[in-house]
Protein backbone atom coordinates (compact mmCIF):
# COMPACT_ATOMS: atom_id res chain seq x y z
CA UNK A 1 0.00 0.00 0.00
CA UNK A 2 1.67 3.12 -0.99
CA UNK A 3 0.58 6.10 1.47
CA UNK A 4 0.53 9.81 0.78
CA UNK A 5 1.02 12.38 3.90
CA UNK A 6 0.55 15.96 3.40
CA UNK A 7 3.13 18.35 5.37
CA UNK A 8 2.72 22.07 5.60
CA UNK A 9 5.13 24.44 6.33
CA UNK A 10 3.65 26.84 8.99
CA UNK A 11 5.00 29.05 12.29
CA UNK A 12 6.65 27.36 14.85
CA UNK A 13 3.54 26.29 17.32
CA UNK A 14 6.46 28.12 20.25
CA UNK A 15 6.65 31.64 18.23
CA UNK A 16 4.00 34.22 20.24
CA UNK A 17 2.56 35.66 16.37
CA UNK A 18 2.07 39.07 16.09
CA UNK A 19 -0.06 40.63 14.20
CA UNK A 20 0.97 43.38 11.48
CA UNK A 21 0.77 46.95 12.01
CA UNK A 22 -0.86 47.17 8.85
CA UNK A 23 -3.52 44.87 9.87
CA UNK A 24 -3.01 42.46 6.63
CA UNK A 25 -1.73 39.16 8.54
CA UNK A 26 0.95 38.18 10.83
CA UNK A 27 4.26 38.64 11.07
CA UNK A 28 6.31 36.33 8.99
CA UNK A 29 9.73 37.25 8.65
CA UNK A 30 12.41 36.12 10.66
CA UNK A 31 9.97 33.97 11.87
CA UNK A 32 10.82 30.20 12.75
CA UNK A 33 8.92 27.82 10.51
CA UNK A 34 8.29 23.64 11.12
CA UNK A 35 6.24 21.67 9.90
CA UNK A 36 2.39 21.16 11.00
CA UNK A 37 2.21 19.47 14.11
CA UNK A 38 -0.26 17.19 13.27
CA UNK A 39 1.82 16.42 10.19
CA UNK A 40 4.52 15.11 11.93
CA UNK A 41 1.94 12.76 13.36
CA UNK A 42 0.69 11.80 10.14
CA UNK A 43 4.38 11.44 8.91
CA UNK A 44 4.98 9.37 11.70
CA UNK A 45 2.02 6.89 11.53
CA UNK A 46 2.53 6.09 7.75
CA UNK A 47 6.16 5.62 8.31
CA UNK A 48 5.07 2.56 11.27
CA UNK A 49 2.54 1.44 8.52
CA UNK A 50 5.59 0.77 6.51
CA UNK A 51 7.63 -0.57 9.58
CA UNK A 52 4.93 -2.91 9.99
CA UNK A 53 5.56 -4.09 6.63
CA UNK A 54 1.72 -2.78 5.68
CA UNK A 55 3.21 0.24 3.57
CA UNK A 56 5.33 -0.16 0.26
CA UNK A 57 6.09 3.61 -0.13
CA UNK A 58 5.49 6.84 1.85
CA UNK A 59 5.48 10.03 -0.12
CA UNK A 60 5.25 13.34 1.54
CA UNK A 61 3.15 16.31 -0.26
CA UNK A 62 3.37 20.14 0.33
CA UNK A 63 1.83 23.20 -1.43
CA UNK A 64 3.48 26.50 -1.15
CA UNK A 65 6.61 28.45 -1.83
CA UNK A 66 9.70 27.16 -2.63
CA UNK A 67 10.86 26.87 1.21
CA UNK A 68 8.78 23.89 1.80
CA UNK A 69 11.18 21.83 0.27
CA UNK A 70 12.72 22.13 3.77
CA UNK A 71 9.42 20.85 5.22
CA UNK A 72 9.78 17.92 2.95
CA UNK A 73 13.38 17.07 3.69
CA UNK A 74 12.23 17.16 7.30
CA UNK A 75 9.56 14.46 6.24
CA UNK A 76 12.09 12.38 4.33
CA UNK A 77 14.61 12.59 7.04
CA UNK A 78 12.04 11.22 9.38
CA UNK A 79 11.97 8.43 6.97
CA UNK A 80 9.39 9.27 4.20
CA UNK A 81 10.73 7.76 0.90
CA UNK A 82 10.62 10.49 -1.72
CA UNK A 83 8.86 14.24 -2.04
CA UNK A 84 6.63 15.92 -3.77
CA UNK A 85 6.42 19.72 -3.55
CA UNK A 86 3.61 21.91 -5.53
CA UNK A 87 5.23 25.34 -6.04
CA UNK A 88 3.24 28.61 -6.00
CA UNK A 89 3.59 32.22 -4.19
CA UNK A 90 0.26 32.06 -4.61
CA UNK A 91 -2.25 32.27 -1.47
CA UNK A 92 -3.76 28.80 -0.71
CA UNK A 93 -6.83 28.00 0.96
CA UNK A 94 -8.30 24.93 1.87
CA UNK A 95 -10.24 24.16 -1.60
CA UNK A 96 -7.85 24.69 -3.40
CA UNK A 97 -5.16 22.78 -1.45
CA UNK A 98 -7.76 19.88 -2.08
CA UNK A 99 -8.10 19.95 -5.70
CA UNK A 100 -4.12 20.24 -5.99
CA UNK A 101 -3.92 17.07 -4.02
CA UNK A 102 -6.36 15.24 -5.86
CA UNK A 103 -4.29 15.99 -8.93
CA UNK A 104 -1.71 14.27 -7.13
CA UNK A 105 -3.39 11.30 -6.00
CA UNK A 106 -4.96 10.72 -9.38
CA UNK A 107 -1.53 10.44 -10.88
CA UNK A 108 -0.05 8.22 -7.91
CA UNK A 109 -3.10 6.20 -7.08
CA UNK A 110 -2.25 6.24 -3.15
CA UNK A 111 -4.68 3.33 -1.30
CA UNK A 112 -4.59 5.96 2.24
CA UNK A 113 -3.77 9.17 2.18
CA UNK A 114 -2.64 10.71 6.01
CA UNK A 115 -3.40 15.31 6.69
CA UNK A 116 -3.23 16.82 9.20
CA UNK A 117 -6.55 17.48 11.54
CA UNK A 118 -5.64 21.04 11.44
CA UNK A 119 -3.09 23.42 10.40
CA UNK A 120 -1.95 26.02 12.95
CA UNK A 121 -2.31 29.04 11.14
CA UNK A 122 -5.38 29.27 9.32
CA UNK A 123 -7.00 26.70 12.03
CA UNK A 124 -9.53 25.61 9.31
CA UNK A 125 -9.79 21.78 9.57
CA UNK A 126 -11.36 21.47 6.27
CA UNK A 127 -8.51 19.80 3.74
CA UNK A 128 -8.28 16.48 4.47
CA UNK A 129 -12.45 16.57 4.69
CA UNK A 130 -12.77 18.50 1.38
CA UNK A 131 -9.87 15.80 -0.12
CA UNK A 132 -11.90 13.09 0.24
CA UNK A 133 -15.03 14.43 -0.99
CA UNK A 134 -13.37 15.38 -4.14
CA UNK A 135 -12.00 11.91 -4.87
CA UNK A 136 -15.46 10.11 -3.22
CA UNK A 137 -13.18 8.17 -1.04
CA UNK A 138 -14.40 7.58 2.85
CA UNK A 139 -13.04 9.98 5.28
CA UNK A 140 -11.71 9.25 9.39
CA UNK A 141 -11.10 12.34 10.97
CA UNK A 142 -9.55 13.40 14.77
CA UNK A 143 -7.90 9.72 14.34
CA UNK A 144 -6.07 8.72 17.61
CA UNK A 145 -6.24 5.01 16.08
CA UNK A 146 -5.70 3.15 12.26
CA UNK A 147 -5.54 -0.44 11.94
CA UNK A 148 -5.98 -1.35 8.14
CA UNK A 149 -7.57 -4.71 7.31
CA UNK A 150 -7.32 -5.61 3.43
CA UNK A 151 -9.41 -3.10 2.02
CA UNK A 152 -11.07 -1.94 4.78
CA UNK A 153 -9.25 0.48 7.89
CA UNK A 154 -10.67 0.81 11.42
CA UNK A 155 -10.02 3.91 12.72
CA UNK A 156 -10.86 5.10 16.26
CA UNK A 157 -12.01 8.91 15.97
CA UNK A 158 -11.70 11.46 18.71
CA UNK A 159 -15.20 13.23 19.04
CA UNK A 160 -16.71 15.71 21.17
CA UNK A 161 -18.27 13.11 23.62
CA UNK A 162 -15.49 10.78 23.94
CA UNK A 163 -14.04 7.84 21.07
CA UNK A 164 -15.78 6.35 17.95
CA UNK A 165 -14.92 3.90 15.79
CA UNK A 166 -15.94 3.67 11.89
CA UNK A 167 -14.94 1.06 9.32
CA UNK A 168 -13.84 2.62 6.08
CA UNK A 169 -13.69 1.37 2.48
CA UNK A 170 -10.52 2.03 1.01
CA UNK A 171 -8.57 3.61 -0.28
CA UNK A 172 -9.34 6.40 2.44
CA UNK A 173 -8.61 9.89 3.67
CA UNK A 174 -7.49 10.22 7.19
CA UNK A 175 -7.02 13.55 9.15
CA UNK A 176 -4.57 13.28 12.57
CA UNK A 177 -5.55 14.08 15.91
CA UNK A 178 -2.80 14.46 18.83
CA UNK A 179 -3.26 10.66 20.48
CA UNK A 180 -2.59 8.78 17.21
CA UNK A 181 1.19 8.55 17.90
CA UNK A 182 4.50 10.75 19.48
CA UNK A 183 6.48 11.70 16.05
CA UNK A 184 10.14 10.79 16.46
CA UNK A 185 12.61 13.05 16.07
CA UNK A 186 14.86 12.58 12.86
CA UNK A 187 18.17 10.81 13.40
CA UNK A 188 21.70 12.46 11.99
CA UNK A 189 22.67 10.04 9.74
CA UNK A 190 18.40 9.94 8.72
CA UNK A 191 19.27 13.93 8.10
CA UNK A 192 22.23 13.33 5.81
CA UNK A 193 20.41 10.46 3.84
CA UNK A 194 17.38 12.51 3.66
CA UNK A 195 19.20 14.86 1.64
CA UNK A 196 19.81 12.53 -1.14
CA UNK A 197 15.97 11.67 -1.86
CA UNK A 198 13.59 13.07 -4.25
CA UNK A 199 11.61 15.69 -4.44
CA UNK A 200 9.47 16.06 -7.11
CA UNK A 201 8.37 20.07 -7.92
CA UNK A 202 4.85 20.59 -9.90
CA UNK A 203 2.78 23.39 -10.16
CA UNK A 204 -0.38 24.61 -9.94
CA UNK A 205 -0.77 25.29 -13.77
CA UNK A 206 0.62 21.53 -14.73
CA UNK A 207 -1.92 20.31 -12.56
CA UNK A 208 -4.50 22.28 -14.67
CA UNK A 209 -6.12 23.59 -10.91
CA UNK A 210 -7.57 27.16 -10.95
CA UNK A 211 -5.96 28.32 -6.84
CA UNK A 212 -8.01 31.66 -6.97
CA UNK A 213 -8.83 32.02 -3.30
CA UNK A 214 -12.79 31.95 -2.35
CA UNK A 215 -12.23 34.03 0.50
CA UNK A 216 -10.74 37.78 0.69
CA UNK A 217 -9.00 38.67 3.97
CA UNK A 218 -10.04 42.75 4.82
CA UNK A 219 -8.27 42.90 8.08
CA UNK A 220 -6.75 41.05 11.00
CA UNK A 221 -6.36 42.54 14.34
CA UNK A 222 -5.19 41.73 17.76
CA UNK A 223 -7.93 40.79 20.21
CA UNK A 224 -9.23 42.43 22.71
CA UNK A 225 -6.55 42.21 25.75
CA UNK A 226 -7.87 41.35 29.08
CA UNK A 227 -7.65 43.32 32.02
CA UNK A 228 -4.95 42.38 34.36
CA UNK A 229 -6.28 40.79 37.36
CA UNK A 230 -5.23 40.38 40.86
CA UNK A 231 -2.91 37.68 43.47
CA UNK A 232 -4.97 37.05 46.32
CA UNK A 233 -2.74 35.63 49.08
CA UNK A 234 -5.32 33.04 50.30
CA UNK A 235 -8.00 30.50 49.61
CA UNK A 236 -10.24 31.99 52.07
CA UNK A 237 -9.61 35.65 49.90
CA UNK A 238 -10.25 33.85 46.80
CA UNK A 239 -13.30 32.68 47.73
CA UNK A 240 -14.37 36.20 49.40
CA UNK A 241 -13.26 38.18 45.84
CA UNK A 242 -15.89 35.13 43.87
CA UNK A 243 -18.76 35.89 45.68
CA UNK A 244 -18.71 39.43 46.93
CA UNK A 245 -16.54 41.04 43.96
CA UNK A 246 -16.90 38.81 40.84
CA UNK A 247 -20.15 37.87 42.18
CA UNK A 248 -20.19 34.39 39.83
CA UNK A 249 -20.35 32.45 42.84
CA UNK B 1 -32.46 35.70 2.68
CA UNK B 2 -32.93 31.88 4.01
CA UNK B 3 -30.40 30.09 6.20
CA UNK B 4 -30.18 26.33 6.57
CA UNK B 5 -28.73 25.42 10.11
CA UNK B 6 -27.66 21.42 10.50
CA UNK B 7 -28.64 20.30 14.08
CA UNK B 8 -26.37 19.03 16.28
CA UNK B 9 -28.22 15.85 18.29
CA UNK B 10 -27.59 12.21 19.35
CA UNK B 11 -31.60 10.96 17.76
CA UNK B 12 -33.11 12.08 21.34
CA UNK B 13 -31.59 15.75 22.39
CA UNK B 14 -30.76 18.56 20.60
CA UNK B 15 -26.70 19.41 21.38
CA UNK B 16 -27.30 22.46 23.21
CA UNK B 17 -24.36 24.58 20.56
CA UNK B 18 -27.32 24.29 18.19
CA UNK B 19 -28.98 27.29 19.71
CA UNK B 20 -25.97 29.87 19.77
CA UNK B 21 -26.07 28.55 15.65
CA UNK B 22 -29.56 29.54 15.59
CA UNK B 23 -28.64 33.00 16.90
CA UNK B 24 -25.34 33.07 13.93
CA UNK B 25 -27.98 32.78 11.26
CA UNK B 26 -30.74 34.67 12.54
CA UNK B 27 -28.32 37.50 11.70
CA UNK B 28 -28.42 36.63 8.24
CA UNK B 29 -31.90 35.68 7.29
CA UNK B 30 -34.73 33.23 7.91
CA UNK B 31 -33.51 30.54 9.84
CA UNK B 32 -34.47 26.58 8.73
CA UNK B 33 -33.26 23.82 10.41
CA UNK B 34 -32.03 20.34 9.37
CA UNK B 35 -33.02 17.61 11.67
CA UNK B 36 -31.17 14.29 9.94
CA UNK B 37 -30.87 11.31 12.06
CA UNK B 38 -32.74 8.01 12.44
CA UNK B 39 -35.89 7.48 15.23
CA UNK B 40 -35.29 11.75 15.80
CA UNK B 41 -38.35 13.14 15.63
CA UNK B 42 -38.20 14.00 19.13
CA UNK B 43 -35.34 16.08 18.16
CA UNK B 44 -37.78 17.56 15.52
CA UNK B 45 -40.01 18.76 17.92
CA UNK B 46 -37.25 20.38 19.78
CA UNK B 47 -35.79 21.93 17.10
CA UNK B 48 -39.31 23.59 16.13
CA UNK B 49 -39.66 25.01 19.34
CA UNK B 50 -36.47 27.32 19.05
CA UNK B 51 -37.13 31.00 18.95
CA UNK B 52 -36.55 32.70 15.57
CA UNK B 53 -36.58 29.19 13.94
CA UNK B 54 -39.06 29.58 10.68
CA UNK B 55 -39.19 25.68 9.80
CA UNK B 56 -37.66 22.31 10.32
CA UNK B 57 -36.94 19.56 7.82
CA UNK B 58 -37.01 16.52 9.43
CA UNK B 59 -35.05 13.36 7.25
CA UNK B 60 -35.26 10.26 9.38
CA UNK B 61 -33.57 7.51 8.18
CA UNK B 62 -31.45 5.33 9.14
CA UNK B 63 -28.34 6.33 6.81
CA UNK B 64 -28.10 9.46 9.32
CA UNK B 65 -28.87 7.04 12.76
CA UNK B 66 -24.90 7.81 13.15
CA UNK B 67 -24.39 11.33 11.19
CA UNK B 68 -21.71 9.54 9.12
CA UNK B 69 -20.26 12.83 7.09
CA UNK B 70 -20.44 10.88 3.94
CA UNK B 71 -24.17 10.41 4.11
CA UNK B 72 -25.10 13.52 5.84
CA UNK B 73 -23.23 15.91 3.39
CA UNK B 74 -24.94 14.80 0.32
CA UNK B 75 -28.10 15.52 1.86
CA UNK B 76 -26.81 18.83 3.22
CA UNK B 77 -25.61 19.40 -0.45
CA UNK B 78 -28.69 18.58 -2.10
CA UNK B 79 -30.59 20.74 0.07
CA UNK B 80 -27.85 23.99 0.36
CA UNK B 81 -29.25 25.41 -2.87
CA UNK B 82 -32.57 26.63 -1.40
CA UNK B 83 -30.50 28.79 0.57
CA UNK B 84 -28.02 31.44 0.83
CA UNK B 85 -26.09 29.90 3.71
CA UNK B 86 -25.95 26.98 5.33
CA UNK B 87 -24.04 26.62 9.60
CA UNK B 88 -23.52 23.97 11.89
CA UNK B 89 -22.08 24.10 15.33
CA UNK B 90 -17.61 24.09 15.12
CA UNK B 91 -18.16 20.66 17.15
CA UNK B 92 -16.41 17.62 15.97
CA UNK B 93 -19.35 16.73 14.53
CA UNK B 94 -19.98 19.98 12.26
CA UNK B 95 -16.08 19.98 11.75
CA UNK B 96 -16.29 16.56 10.18
CA UNK B 97 -19.16 17.17 7.56
CA UNK B 98 -19.28 20.66 6.31
CA UNK B 99 -16.03 20.66 4.74
CA UNK B 100 -17.82 17.99 2.52
CA UNK B 101 -20.74 19.83 2.07
CA UNK B 102 -18.48 22.72 0.88
CA UNK B 103 -16.32 20.28 -1.73
CA UNK B 104 -19.60 19.26 -3.30
CA UNK B 105 -21.06 22.68 -3.90
CA UNK B 106 -17.15 23.83 -5.18
CA UNK B 107 -16.99 26.93 -2.13
CA UNK B 108 -15.12 27.85 0.96
CA UNK B 109 -15.94 26.88 4.44
CA UNK B 110 -15.66 29.92 6.79
CA UNK B 111 -14.61 27.55 9.92
CA UNK B 112 -15.01 28.70 13.54
CA UNK B 113 -16.96 32.50 12.61
CA UNK B 114 -16.87 34.27 16.32
CA UNK B 115 -19.11 37.35 14.69
CA UNK B 116 -21.43 38.18 11.59
CA UNK B 117 -20.41 41.33 10.36
CA UNK B 118 -22.60 40.92 6.92
CA UNK B 119 -24.56 38.58 4.56
CA UNK B 120 -20.61 37.70 3.29
CA UNK B 121 -18.35 38.98 5.99
CA UNK B 122 -17.42 37.00 9.35
CA UNK B 123 -14.67 37.75 11.94
CA UNK B 124 -12.84 34.12 12.61
CA UNK B 125 -9.92 33.60 14.76
CA UNK B 126 -6.81 32.11 13.51
CA UNK B 127 -3.29 31.34 14.92
CA UNK B 128 -4.49 29.62 17.80
CA UNK B 129 -6.93 33.39 18.54
CA UNK B 130 -3.77 35.42 18.66
CA UNK B 131 -5.14 37.21 15.44
CA UNK B 132 -8.70 37.69 14.34
CA UNK B 133 -9.42 37.85 10.68
CA UNK B 134 -12.18 39.51 9.00
CA UNK B 135 -12.83 37.74 5.90
CA UNK B 136 -15.30 37.96 3.01
CA UNK B 137 -16.79 35.38 0.89
CA UNK B 138 -17.11 35.83 -2.60
CA UNK B 139 -19.05 32.22 -3.38
CA UNK B 140 -22.86 31.93 -4.08
CA UNK B 141 -23.62 30.03 -0.85
CA UNK B 142 -21.64 30.70 2.34
CA UNK B 143 -20.90 26.89 4.73
CA UNK B 144 -20.34 28.03 7.87
CA UNK B 145 -19.19 27.12 11.30
CA UNK B 146 -19.87 28.26 13.94
CA UNK B 147 -18.16 28.98 17.18
CA UNK B 148 -20.65 28.76 20.23
CA UNK B 149 -18.94 30.87 22.34
CA UNK B 150 -19.42 33.73 20.29
CA UNK B 151 -22.86 33.77 20.11
CA UNK B 152 -25.55 33.54 22.63
CA UNK B 153 -27.79 30.66 22.99
CA UNK B 154 -31.28 31.16 20.93
CA UNK B 155 -34.38 30.63 23.27
CA UNK B 156 -35.13 26.99 23.75
CA UNK B 157 -38.66 27.25 23.64
CA UNK B 158 -41.23 29.83 22.26
CA UNK B 159 -41.02 29.13 18.80
CA UNK B 160 -43.33 27.13 16.77
CA UNK B 161 -42.35 26.13 13.28
CA UNK B 162 -43.72 23.25 11.33
CA UNK B 163 -41.89 20.04 10.96
CA UNK B 164 -41.63 19.34 7.06
CA UNK B 165 -40.22 16.05 5.76
CA UNK B 166 -37.42 15.86 3.77
CA UNK B 167 -36.53 12.67 1.47
CA UNK B 168 -33.19 11.41 2.31
CA UNK B 169 -30.25 11.38 -0.26
CA UNK B 170 -29.12 7.46 0.38
CA UNK B 171 -26.65 5.17 1.80
CA UNK B 172 -22.72 6.22 0.73
CA UNK B 173 -21.72 2.71 1.63
CA UNK B 174 -18.20 4.62 2.10
CA UNK B 175 -17.92 3.81 5.67
CA UNK B 176 -19.77 2.56 8.96
CA UNK B 177 -20.12 3.08 12.33
CA UNK B 178 -18.52 0.72 14.71
CA UNK B 179 -18.94 1.52 18.02
CA UNK B 180 -18.42 4.28 20.15
CA UNK B 181 -16.61 4.58 23.69
CA UNK B 182 -18.46 8.00 25.05
CA UNK B 183 -17.47 9.02 28.29
CA UNK B 184 -19.91 9.20 31.18
CA UNK B 185 -20.28 11.91 33.43
CA UNK B 186 -23.59 13.56 35.74
CA UNK B 187 -21.62 16.96 35.28
CA UNK B 188 -23.10 19.47 32.27
CA UNK B 189 -20.90 18.85 29.54
CA UNK B 190 -17.53 21.54 29.03
CA UNK B 191 -19.17 23.75 26.29
CA UNK B 192 -22.16 24.49 28.21
CA UNK B 193 -20.96 24.69 32.08
CA UNK B 194 -21.25 27.78 33.80
CA UNK B 195 -17.95 26.99 35.64
CA UNK B 196 -15.59 24.53 34.70
CA UNK B 197 -12.59 23.69 36.71
CA UNK B 198 -9.59 22.15 34.98
CA UNK B 199 -6.43 20.23 36.02
CA UNK B 200 -3.37 20.00 33.93
CA UNK B 201 -0.08 18.19 34.46
CA UNK B 202 0.73 19.97 37.87
CA UNK B 203 -2.08 17.54 38.68
CA UNK B 204 0.27 14.60 38.56
CA UNK B 205 -1.70 11.72 37.95
CA UNK B 206 -5.85 10.78 37.10
CA UNK B 207 -6.31 9.97 40.95
CA UNK B 208 -5.59 13.40 41.85
CA UNK B 209 -8.39 14.97 39.58
CA UNK B 210 -10.96 13.62 42.73
CA UNK B 211 -9.39 16.86 43.74
CA UNK B 212 -11.06 18.74 41.29
CA UNK B 213 -14.32 16.66 41.11
CA UNK B 214 -14.58 17.68 44.96
CA UNK B 215 -14.63 21.84 44.06
CA UNK B 216 -16.87 20.66 40.89
CA UNK B 217 -19.33 19.08 43.24
CA UNK B 218 -19.66 22.31 45.13
CA UNK B 219 -19.86 24.28 42.19
CA UNK B 220 -21.64 22.48 39.18
CA UNK B 221 -18.93 22.49 37.69
CA UNK B 222 -17.53 20.85 34.66
CA UNK B 223 -14.18 19.31 34.72
CA UNK B 224 -11.55 20.13 31.88
CA UNK B 225 -8.05 19.42 31.15
CA UNK B 226 -4.99 20.86 29.41
CA UNK B 227 -3.16 18.96 26.62
CA UNK B 228 -0.73 17.80 28.65
CA UNK B 229 -3.08 15.77 31.19
CA UNK B 230 -5.11 14.26 28.42
CA UNK B 231 -1.87 13.15 26.96
CA UNK B 232 -0.59 11.33 30.29
CA UNK B 233 -3.63 9.61 30.44
CA UNK B 234 -4.84 11.39 33.67
CA UNK B 235 -8.59 11.95 31.53
CA UNK B 236 -10.11 11.25 28.68
CA UNK B 237 -9.34 13.19 25.36
CA UNK B 238 -12.94 14.58 25.30
CA UNK B 239 -11.29 16.76 28.62
CA UNK B 240 -9.03 19.01 26.34
CA UNK B 241 -9.86 22.65 26.67
CA UNK B 242 -7.12 24.54 23.52
CA UNK B 243 -6.65 25.29 20.28
CA UNK B 244 -7.05 21.86 19.06
CA UNK B 245 -9.98 20.42 22.11
CA UNK B 246 -12.58 22.35 22.81
CA UNK B 247 -13.44 26.07 22.62
CA UNK B 248 -15.36 27.27 26.27
CA UNK B 249 -16.33 30.74 27.89
CA UNK B 250 -17.97 29.88 31.16
CA UNK B 251 -18.97 32.51 34.22
CA UNK B 252 -16.16 31.16 35.87
CA UNK B 253 -12.94 28.75 34.53
CA UNK B 254 -10.55 27.49 37.09
CA UNK B 255 -7.12 26.41 36.03
CA UNK B 256 -5.05 24.38 37.93
CA UNK B 257 -1.66 23.43 37.82
CA UNK B 258 -2.03 24.63 34.46
CA UNK B 259 0.62 26.43 33.00
CA UNK B 260 -0.67 28.66 30.09
CA UNK B 261 0.45 27.67 26.85
CA UNK B 262 -1.17 29.73 24.00
CA UNK B 263 -2.93 26.78 22.79
CA UNK B 264 -4.76 26.22 26.04
CA UNK B 265 -5.32 29.95 26.24
CA UNK B 266 -6.76 29.47 22.98
CA UNK B 267 -9.64 27.72 24.30
CA UNK B 268 -10.30 29.21 27.56
CA UNK B 269 -9.53 33.20 27.53
CA UNK B 270 -13.06 34.41 26.24
CA UNK B 271 -14.02 33.36 29.77
CA UNK B 272 -15.61 35.62 32.19
CA UNK B 273 -13.87 35.14 35.06
CA UNK B 274 -10.63 33.39 35.12
CA UNK B 275 -8.92 31.95 38.07
CA UNK B 276 -5.40 30.39 38.33
CA UNK B 277 -4.18 28.55 41.15
CA UNK B 278 -0.08 27.68 39.99
CA UNK B 279 2.95 27.35 42.13
CA UNK B 280 4.80 29.47 40.18
CA UNK B 281 4.22 32.84 40.23
CA UNK B 282 6.01 33.22 36.57
CA UNK B 283 3.43 30.72 34.93
CA UNK B 284 1.74 32.67 31.84
CA UNK B 285 -1.56 32.01 32.67
CA UNK B 286 -1.49 34.01 35.34
CA UNK B 287 -1.45 36.92 33.09
CA UNK B 288 -4.68 36.31 32.07
CA UNK B 289 -6.04 35.36 35.21
CA UNK B 290 -8.52 37.58 37.20
CA UNK B 291 -7.77 36.41 40.60
CA UNK B 292 -4.48 34.71 40.96
CA UNK B 293 -3.38 32.31 43.42
CA UNK B 294 0.37 31.22 43.77
CA UNK B 295 -0.18 27.96 46.10
CA UNK B 296 0.96 24.23 45.87
CA UNK B 297 -2.22 22.83 44.71
CA UNK B 298 -2.38 19.91 46.71
CA UNK B 299 -3.05 21.99 49.65
CA UNK B 300 -4.75 24.89 47.80
CA UNK B 301 -7.17 22.55 45.90
CA UNK B 302 -8.65 21.12 49.39
CA UNK B 303 -8.75 23.46 51.29
CA UNK B 304 -11.05 25.64 48.33
CA UNK B 305 -13.81 22.69 48.85
CA UNK B 306 -13.55 23.25 52.26
CA UNK B 307 -14.09 27.32 52.34
CA UNK B 308 -16.78 26.30 49.61
CA UNK B 309 -19.00 24.33 51.99
CA UNK B 310 -18.80 27.07 54.45
C1 LIG C 1 -0.40 21.36 17.72
C2 LIG C 1 -0.57 21.59 19.19
C3 LIG C 1 -1.85 21.66 19.68
C4 LIG C 1 -2.06 21.83 21.05
N1 LIG C 1 -3.34 21.92 21.50
C5 LIG C 1 -3.54 22.12 22.82
C6 LIG C 1 -4.87 22.26 23.36
O1 LIG C 1 -5.88 22.22 22.62
N2 LIG C 1 -5.01 22.43 24.68
C7 LIG C 1 -3.94 22.49 25.55
O2 LIG C 1 -4.14 22.64 26.76
N3 LIG C 1 -2.69 22.38 25.07
C8 LIG C 1 -2.47 22.19 23.74
N4 LIG C 1 -1.19 22.06 23.29
C9 LIG C 1 -0.09 21.88 24.27
C10 LIG C 1 0.44 23.16 24.87
O3 LIG C 1 1.42 23.71 24.02
C11 LIG C 1 1.08 22.85 26.24
O4 LIG C 1 2.10 21.88 26.07
C12 LIG C 1 0.09 22.32 27.27
O5 LIG C 1 -1.05 23.15 27.32
C13 LIG C 1 0.76 22.25 28.63
O6 LIG C 1 -0.10 21.68 29.57
P1 LIG C 1 0.04 22.03 31.13
O7 LIG C 1 -0.11 23.49 31.31
O8 LIG C 1 -0.87 21.13 31.85
O9 LIG C 1 1.52 21.51 31.44
P2 LIG C 1 2.83 22.32 31.80
O10 LIG C 1 3.13 23.35 30.79
O11 LIG C 1 3.86 21.32 32.12
O12 LIG C 1 2.45 23.11 33.12
C14 LIG C 1 2.22 22.53 34.36
C15 LIG C 1 1.98 23.65 35.34
O13 LIG C 1 1.63 23.10 36.59
C16 LIG C 1 2.25 23.84 37.62
N5 LIG C 1 2.37 22.97 38.78
C17 LIG C 1 3.06 21.82 38.87
N6 LIG C 1 2.93 21.28 40.10
C18 LIG C 1 2.12 22.10 40.81
C19 LIG C 1 1.60 22.09 42.12
N7 LIG C 1 1.89 21.09 42.98
N8 LIG C 1 0.83 23.10 42.51
C20 LIG C 1 0.53 24.12 41.67
N9 LIG C 1 0.98 24.18 40.41
C21 LIG C 1 1.76 23.19 39.97
C22 LIG C 1 3.58 24.26 37.04
O14 LIG C 1 4.07 25.41 37.69
C23 LIG C 1 3.21 24.53 35.59
O15 LIG C 1 2.85 25.88 35.38
C24 LIG C 1 -0.96 21.92 21.92
C25 LIG C 1 0.33 21.88 21.41
C26 LIG C 1 0.53 21.73 20.05
C27 LIG C 1 1.93 21.71 19.53
N1 LIG D 1 -0.38 24.05 1.67
C1 LIG D 1 -0.44 22.83 2.23
N2 LIG D 1 0.59 21.95 2.03
C2 LIG D 1 0.54 20.72 2.60
N3 LIG D 1 -0.47 20.27 3.34
C3 LIG D 1 -1.50 21.10 3.56
C4 LIG D 1 -1.54 22.42 3.03
N4 LIG D 1 -2.68 23.00 3.44
C5 LIG D 1 -3.33 22.09 4.20
N5 LIG D 1 -2.63 20.94 4.27
C6 LIG D 1 -3.00 19.70 4.99
O1 LIG D 1 -4.31 19.81 5.48
C7 LIG D 1 -4.33 19.74 6.91
C8 LIG D 1 -5.44 20.59 7.45
O2 LIG D 1 -5.27 21.94 7.09
P1 LIG D 1 -6.43 23.03 7.25
O3 LIG D 1 -7.63 22.48 6.58
O4 LIG D 1 -5.88 24.25 6.58
O5 LIG D 1 -6.61 23.22 8.73
C9 LIG D 1 -2.92 20.10 7.33
O6 LIG D 1 -2.60 19.53 8.58
C10 LIG D 1 -2.10 19.48 6.20
O7 LIG D 1 -1.97 18.09 6.39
Amino acid sequence: MKVLVAVKRVIDANVKVRVKADGTGVETTNVKMSMNPFDEIGIEEAIRLKEAGKATEVIALSAGVQQCQETLRTALAMGADRGILIQTDAELQPLAVAKLFKAVVEKEQPQLVILGKQAIDDDCNQTGQMLSTLLGWAQGTFASKLEPNGDSLTVTREVDGGLETVALKMPAVITTDLRLNEPRYASLPNIMKAKKKPIETLTPDELGVDVSPRLKTLKVVEPPPRKSGVRVSSVAELVDKLRNEAKVI
Amino acid sequence: MSVLVVAEHDNTNLKPATLNAVTAAAKLGDVAVLVAGSNCHGVAEAAAKIGGVAKVLLADDPAYEHRLAENLAALVAKLAPGFTHVLATATSAGKNVMPRVAALLDVAQISDISAVEGADTFVRPIYAGNALATVQSSDPIKVITVRATGFDPAPAEGGSAAIETVDPAGDSGLSQFVGQALSKSERPELTSARVIISGGRGMQSGENFHLLEKVADKLGAAVGASRAAVDAGFVPNDYQVGQTGKIVAPELYIAVGISGAIQHLAGMKDSKVIVAINKDEDAPILQVADYSLVADLFQAVPELAAELEK
